[in-house]
């Protein structure tokens, strides 16, 4: 029986990221995975993810991978890419929130720094959530990595214009984030190219939801993502990224279960958003890490 | 939707003109313009009054090849005008077009195999075009037919019902819809269904031309039309265009659906 493969009008666009180091991402011809249909250029990568402050909240399961590194991001960055292999570095600006240490821009700047001091990897910067102080931190923090070609986030249909101004004066990309609505993610990366940014600097994030908490709306808001894209809609033919770590330990089952339970359920979140067609997933336990590069590594043989 | 610039037309005044005087500036703006309103392609046609069609058509399709390597569609009842039309493009062309007479059927398929050119097909024959959908399927039936007998591929091939000025023929308006719709019934895969759109609206006063032109548009398109030759500068008229298509599910939906449709 003849097999039919499918050919697809369009391609996915694709990013480059830091300036040492790069790497790419995107340029998907296909479908993720499906044998003779995939001709992704560029497999898809792990990025950890590490704070400007030490994560208090984090399971214990969590944080003794890291000892002591935990409260001096510059080692902690380090252990990533040399000990646990991590493609990028996602530095969360958690110390700039108003309701933990308020630090400054400037503090944030420094932090931010000593990170591009000690690795050559790409890097992902991301605010506070706190969106007025991310307004002033993300500016100024993307001043101070100016050429070196980041990924800032994360632009929400109500905010994005400082972020995008500040991005595109500095030469970063820029996430591009809606709540699992494709329909808001089209428009939001339509209202960020009206202001002149290059769609080839956009990625998209649709909300991660983890195994058991909404990961079956990620997983197909994705996937539509990726079909759109490919037939031709130019405004959602971005790479797409995943915040797995974050969501995957803030469930009950990784808080209070067995050692295994909280990188098993990383594990499964990352592989499904990996076949609904992630370019980047952010992760935090390393032994998720090691496996979900394992299966990559299987995936794109 | 596969959209056909309609403006390249010596019927137009400053087209006959611009060939006429060899006004290159008239036809280069003329290609460029209807491109940037969203043309997929462009209709080129010598008009009736060319006193050498041959001459004109080359002069035509060299002069838009200066500005553009778009698609273009060779407009024209004469075989040798269209031949030498198609030799000239740079870019898959289309012959508009054929009818479901043999002999012409005939001449015209050898041609769009020698130039891979797509075909519009013209859902009438010898005898005019059919009163009611039953008349037009049947020829579109025989295109159809034919295109499998010569070895044209059927996707190819874009059937035109053949839509008349609504002021003289009310009752085909219906007609020219239901073959749309029953036209993807025919093969496997379907035929594609074009409309030459601006003749719906032929000798209606001028205020009235665009809306009854919108407006049967969106009802073509509910009814599956796949291209059509129209005026593409029209912008009332390509909004409505973009909305129907939205409305079918052809695009996704986001608040600025214009913008991002013009965008692609």
């Amino acid at each position: 029986m003849e097999r039919l493969i499918e050919r697809w009008q369009d391609k996915i666009g694709e990013v480059t990221l830091g300036s040492k180091k790069t790497i790419k991402i995107g340029g998907e011809t296909g479908i993720y995975f499906i044998d003779g249909e995939d001709r992704c250029p560029n497999p898809p990568c792990v990025a950890m993810e590490v704070w400007d402050m030490e994560p208090e909240a984090w399971p214990e399961a969590l944080k003794s991978n890291f000892g002591k590194a935990l409260k001096t991001p510059g080692d902690w960055v380090k252990m990533c890419v040399d000990k646990f292999s991590a493609d990028l570095i996602c530095l969360r600006l958690a110390s700039t929130h108003p309701d933990t240490k308020n630090a400054s821009c400037e503090e944030a700047g420094k932090t931010l720094e000593k990170v591009m001091k000690s690795v050559s990897v790409p890097l992902i910067v991301i605010g506070s959530s706190a969106i007025e102080k991310d307004n002033e931190v993300l500016a100024h923090c993307a001043n101070v990595a100016k050429g070196e070609n980041c990924l800032f986030g994360i632009a929400t249909q109500a905010n994005y214009k400082t972020l995008t101004a500040a991005c595109l004066s500095a030469g970063h990309a820029i996430i591009s984030e809606a709540p699992i609505d494709i329909n808001i993610a089209k428009q939001l990366n339509i209202l960020i190219c009206d202001m002149q940014f290059p769609a080839d600097k956009i990625v998209i994030h649709h909300a991660t939801g983890a195994l058991g908490y909404g990961l079956e709306y990620t997983y197909s808001i994705m996937e539509r993502t990726r079909l759109a894209g490919l037939s031709g809609d130019r405004m959602l033919s971005m790479p797409m990224m995943s915040f797995v770590g974050q969501e995957a330990w803030r469930t009950k089952e990784a808080k209070t279960g067995l050692l295994d339970t909280g990188i098993l359920w990383e594990i499964a979140t990352a592989t499904a958003c990996l076949n609904s067609g992630a370019d980047i997933l952010v992760m935090n336990h390393p032994k998720a890490v090691e496996e979900t590069k394992k299966a990559i590594n299987k995936l794109t043989l | 939707m596969f959209i056909i610039g309609e403006r390249i037309n010596g019927m137009f005044k400053d087209v006959a003109r611009a060939i006429k005087e060899k006004d290159k500036s008239v036809i280069h703006d003329l290609a460029l313009k209807q491109v940037s309103c969203g043309a997929n392609a462009l209709d080129v046609n010598v008009g009736p009054a060319s006193a050498s069609p041959k001459e004109a058509m080359e002069w035509l399709v060299k002069t838009i090849e200066d500005v553009t390597d778009i698609s273009l569609a060779i407009d024209t009842t004469k075989q040798d005008v269209m031949e030498l039309g198609l030799s000239l493009c740079k870019s898959k062309p289309i012959i508009n077009s054929v009818n479901a007479n043999e002999e012409k059927m005939k001449a015209l398929f050898g041609l769009a195999k020698k130039y891979k050119a797509s075909i519009i097909g013209l859902t009438m024959d010898k005898s005019g075009i059919p009163k009611d959908s039953e008349g037009r399927m049947e020829l579109a039936m025989k295109i159809v037919a034919s295109c499998v007998e010569y070895g044209i591929d059927i996707a190819g091939l874009y059937l035109d019902a053949v839509i008349l000025p609504v002021n003289v023929a009310q009752p085909h308006v219906k007609e020219v819809l239901k073959t749309i719709r029953d036209s993807k019934l025919l093969a496997e895969p379907s035929p594609k269904t074009v409309l030459g759109l601006s003749n719906i609206s032929q000798g209606s006063p001028a205020e009235y031309k665009s809306l009854i032109n919108r407006t049967f548009l969106t009802m073509a398109i509910a009814n599956g039309l796949d291209a059509a030759i129209l005026d593409v500068t029209d912008k009332e008229l390509m909004d409505s265009l973009i909305t129907a298509e939205l409305l079918m599910e052809k695009q996704l939906y986001c608040n600025s659906y214009l913008e991002a449709y013009r965008k692609k």
